[in-house]
């Protein structure tokens, strides 16, 4: 009788790259939630466009490279770009501002330097940098939690707004959006005043701005469902939130009213997001134990010293993308002991080799 | 006993409970017998029989050439009907030299059974060595590496400890787990023997937690006067246990060197099925002809372990275990995670066959196309060499075999871990066995081009070196041709040499006229050879 030859193992494999993104996605859905409560239906629009943008160009991109299209897309890899693309910008922003985002991301940031896998920079966080240096005004539309009183846009009106770029009837922009809980710690300190009079406003909660905290809550669920289904490992999100919480920390000892608590800093803006989903991204990320404890350490201190000295206030896709940069030689430097040998290299015991 | 742990390995399901739910079936002779001259790891062995000739049981068929070699018996009597290349299981799916017997069904020992020796433990240990190399017994866990190197350690080496490899950490295989059941004895008595060799102080027998009969069995039976030489281990079954070096480093803490041996650090380990081997060699004086092949998977019917002579048909085997189910597509020698899969079922049982299994489509389906590598390092997470699989990946991809070797290629164990976790379906082993055979390959290829180098500037020298010798001599001559002439005292002293010498030429024609020619012993030089053969016989040490 004849058989099929194949390699081993003979035996069904653990996991797939499609798998592993659908359990990225399925994480993503607590906190994508939690900031539709929070931000209105831009939030579910902007995602929508995003994927939809993302698996347009992927398609696109992997039919011009000859490769198979479906099989591709079943990585899921493009909708997850499209996905986190869309949380990090303002859920107000037009829908042109995605578009080039995502064509960004897509086309320059992964297939140009050869698709999935051979991407050295977060193809999401590239979008997200080229959009936010070239739209400044689009990408500060935030609008105000829903908790706060004034009343927030429907579905139609969100949609409306998305696609023209204006805002329905006569409503003013001052009117539904509100300077993000960084954006007004940072407005305040340039102003002169301390971070106890900031945080006094009626926008701040207990850590930072209301709202911010509960999304920041949802993805942090999300996160440890990944580490607890080990997709992702702790080192990175780790050393993210102790690299920006030990410096934060450090500061706010010295001298509590020029710098905002360590709490504020990690619930605010995205870190935890960018910890759990961002700075995870195994493609551009560093792949040894010791390297990913030091890459996370890295974008950690680099959100602080960013959001404190840079120019720009939400400084994680800087900082993943300085990062990134890193990430080979983290490899290379800190690569594992080798079992039966000595961290050097030579063999063990004896030193026969 | 503190057990230790080694990075990564797998926790995977126990699949032996089908093959363990009846006895070891002893099975007949087949019809047709294809013996492979090559079972083991080492240098090829010669067939010492002809086509024609009747050969009975235990009979030398295969005679081993080198060291690391084992030689390989007749293991039923019959006629050699054929020798020739033959499809045999090996991965690469190329045929080898075998022997193909035809039983005459009387499975005569003749004189080829060697006598039985009870009295061993008053052996010579020399003796007792040779008598385990002439009965052909490798390692019966897979590797087949000839048993009597191993208990042949380098002279100043001193083993302390001997491991025994009751750890059968791929799922399916259970060949150990019943051995350990049934024959506990001979198991014990191969130890005995081995321990007596090395002159061991300690045995550490492991045994997997998820073999409890096997425990018992060996709990039950454990002479008491070993009790204080044998210690029995039950280790978490965690693949790849039952890899050497992390078994030893389950049971010690310590690393077996990168490159060297269990024996640098004053261990050997063997599997179970080895020491019934050795005790049936030297106790009874039977080779190794046969070995417990466990015959399993849902492409069986009634999954068992059978004991098969070697060179049996795998299809007779799967035969023994009922036949194959219905839509069977894959049949690998071996476990799951380590074996390979053959095209064919005609190929024999050999030495190292301790596991068929038989799947089918929905238990091993295709994985679907190979994705790119999304460097998740789940595969460095799972490597129990603690290696980088993905950078390993990448330089064997890129043919960087400079930067491979510098990552630890030639530490890999090809477990198999890595390409079992990698989402991307990358057959991750493959690219290191392409790598290592790559740089084999080249190693060769460098070692000849070495030699032919050097002849060549041998030769080259040895030219020179004449010519030169030549020309001084000529100098030589010369200058003493002017110093004469200038001295005109010793012309006539010349003329008397000359005349001198005439005589001489004279006297030695007249000689070499009357037939005697025996010319003087003329200073022949001999020129050195050096030989670079650095192969020893240890055991003639």
């Amino acid at each position: 009788m004849r058989f099929r030859t194949q390699s081993s193992p003979h035996v069904i494999p653990a996991h797939s790259v499609g798998g592993v993104m659908q359990q990225v996605l399925m994480a993503l859905v607590p906190g994508t939630l939690a900031m539709t409560w929070f931000f209105g239906w831009g939030v579910l629009v902007n995602v929508l466009l995003g994927v939809l943008f993302a698996v347009a160009f992927e398609a696109a991109m992997v039919a011009a490279r000859k490769r198979p299209v479906m099989a591709t897309l079943a990585d899921n890899s493009a909708i997850v770009t499209g996905w986190l693309f869309a949380l990090a910008i303002p859920p107000l922003a037009p829908f042109w501002v995605t578009l080039i985002g995502i064509a960004f991301a897509i086309i320059v940031a992964k297939h140009l330097y050869g698709g999935l896998g051979y991407n050295p920079f977060n193809p999401a966080m590239v979008g997200y940098v080229v959009v936010l240096v070239s739209f400044p005004r689009e990408m500060a539309l935030w609008p105000a939690p829903s908790t706060l009183p004034e009343s927030p846009l429907t579905l139609l009106q969100t949609l409306q707004t998305v696609l023209t770029g204006s805002l329905p009837g006569a409503q003013a922009w001052d009117a539904v959006t509100r300077a993000t809980p960084l954006d007004a710690m940072r407005e305040g300190l340039v102003s002169g005043r301390t971070v106890g009079e900031i945080t006094a406003s009626p926008l701040f909660g207990s850590f930072t701005e209301t709202g911010w905290e509960w999304v920041g809550n949802f993805f942090l669920l999300g996160g440890l469902y990944l580490l607890f289904r080990r997709i992702i490992h702790w080192h990175i999100p780790v050393a993210v939130i102790l690299g920006v919480a030990i410096p934060a920390g450090f500061f706010w000892l010295l001298d509590p009213d020029s710098f905002a608590s360590p709490a504020f800093h990690v619930f605010s803006g995205a870190v935890i997001i960018g910890a759990f989903f961002i700075a995870t991204d195994p493609v551009s990320a560093s792949t040894t134990p010791l390297g990913r404890i030091l890459y996370g350490a890295g974008i950690g201190v680099l959100i602080f010293v960013i959001r404190t000295w840079g120019g720009y206030p939400d400084a994680v896709a800087f900082a993943v993308l300085l990062m990134n940069m890193v990430a080979p030689t983290l490899d290379h430097l800190t690569r594992p002991r080798i079992f039966g040998r000595t961290r050097g290299g030579p063999p063990s015991g004896d030193g026969r080799a | 006993m503190q057990l230790h742990r080694f990075h990564g390995g797998l926790k995977l399901a126990d699949e032996t409970d089908a093959s363990t739910a009846e006895p070891v079936l002893v099975m007949g002779v087949p019809a047709k017998l294809t013996v492979p001259l090559g079972q083991h790891i080492g240098e090829a062995t010669e067939a010492c029989v002809q086509v024609g000739d009747h050969v009975t049981k235990g009979q030398r068929i295969g005679q081993s050439k080198g060291y690391i070699a084992a030689h390989v018996h007749a293991p039923t009597s019959g006629k050699v009907v054929d020798i020739d290349l033959y499809p045999v299981p090996h991965p690469s799916g190329l045929d080898a030299p075998c022997v193909v017997i035809e039983p005459d069904g009387h499975d005569d020992w003749g004189d080829a059974r060697m006598e039985p020796w009870l009295d061993w433990d008053t052996r010579d240990l020399r003796a007792l060595r040779q008598r385990l190399r002439a009965g052909g017994i490798v390692g019966l866990g897979g590797a087949a590496f000839p048993t009597a190197v191993k208990l042949n350690p380098r002279a100043g080496q001193r083993i302390h400890t001997l491991v025994v490899n009751g750890a059968e950490c791929e799922p399916y295989i259970s060949a150990d787990d019943m051995l350990l059941r049934t024959a506990p004895e001979a198991v014990f008595e191969g130890i005995r023997i081995t321990a007596r060799l090395l002159g061991v102080e300690r045995v550490l027998f492991a045994v997997e937690d998820n073999m409890p009969e096997a425990m018992r069995s060996l709990t039950e039976t454990l002479p008491p006067e070993l009790r204080d030489l044998i210690e029995l281990v039950s280790v978490p079954s965690i693949y790849p246990t039952g890899g050497e070096r992390q078994l030893i480093k389950v049971l010690t803490g310590q690393e077996v060197p990168s490159g060297g041996l269990p024996a640098d650090l004053g261990m050997v380990c063997h599997n179970p099925g080895t020491f019934k081997a050795i005790c049936d060699t030297v106790i009874q004086g039977r080779p190794l002809l046969s070995r417990i092949v466990t015959v399993t998977g849902p492409g069986v019917k009634h999954p068992r372990n059978v004991e098969a002579l070697l060179g049996t048909p795998f299809a007779d085997v799967i035969e023994a275990a009922g036949g194959y189910a219905e839509g069977v597509d894959r049949l690998v020698m071996g476990g799951p995670m380590m074996g390979f899969a053959v095209h064919d079922d005609s190929i024999p049982v050999i030495k190292a066959t301790n596991c068929l299994l038989a799947t089918r489509p929905q238990d091993t389906p295709d994985p679907g196309p190979v994705m790119p590598c999304i460097r998740c390092a789940e595969c460095a997470a799972v490597c129990p060499a603690q290696l980088l699989p993905q950078q390993l990946y990448w330089q064997a991809k890129a043919k960087d075999f400079d930067a491979i070797q510098d990552y630890g290629l030639f530490d890999c164990i090809e477990c198999g871990c890595c390409a079992y976790v990698c989402p991307s379906n990358i057959p991750l082993v493959q690219y290191y066995r392409y790598a290592k055979n790559e740089i084999w390959a080249r190693e060769k290829e460098r070692h000849k081009s070495d030699i032919a180098r050097e002849r060549y500037e041998f030769r080259q020298e040895r030219i020179e070196r004449e010519e030169r010798e030549k020309a001084e001599r000529l100098a030589k001559k010369k200058a003493a041709l002017k110093n004469k002439e200038a001295d005109g005292d010793k012309q006539a002293a010349i003329q008397a040499a000359l005349e001198r010498a005439q005589k001489k030429k004279a006297a030695r024609a007249e000689e070499s006229a009357k037939g005697s020619d025996q010319a003087p012993g003329s200073e022949t030089t001999r020129e050195e050879t050096s030989t670079t053969n650095d192969t020893r016989d240890r055991d003639d040490r």
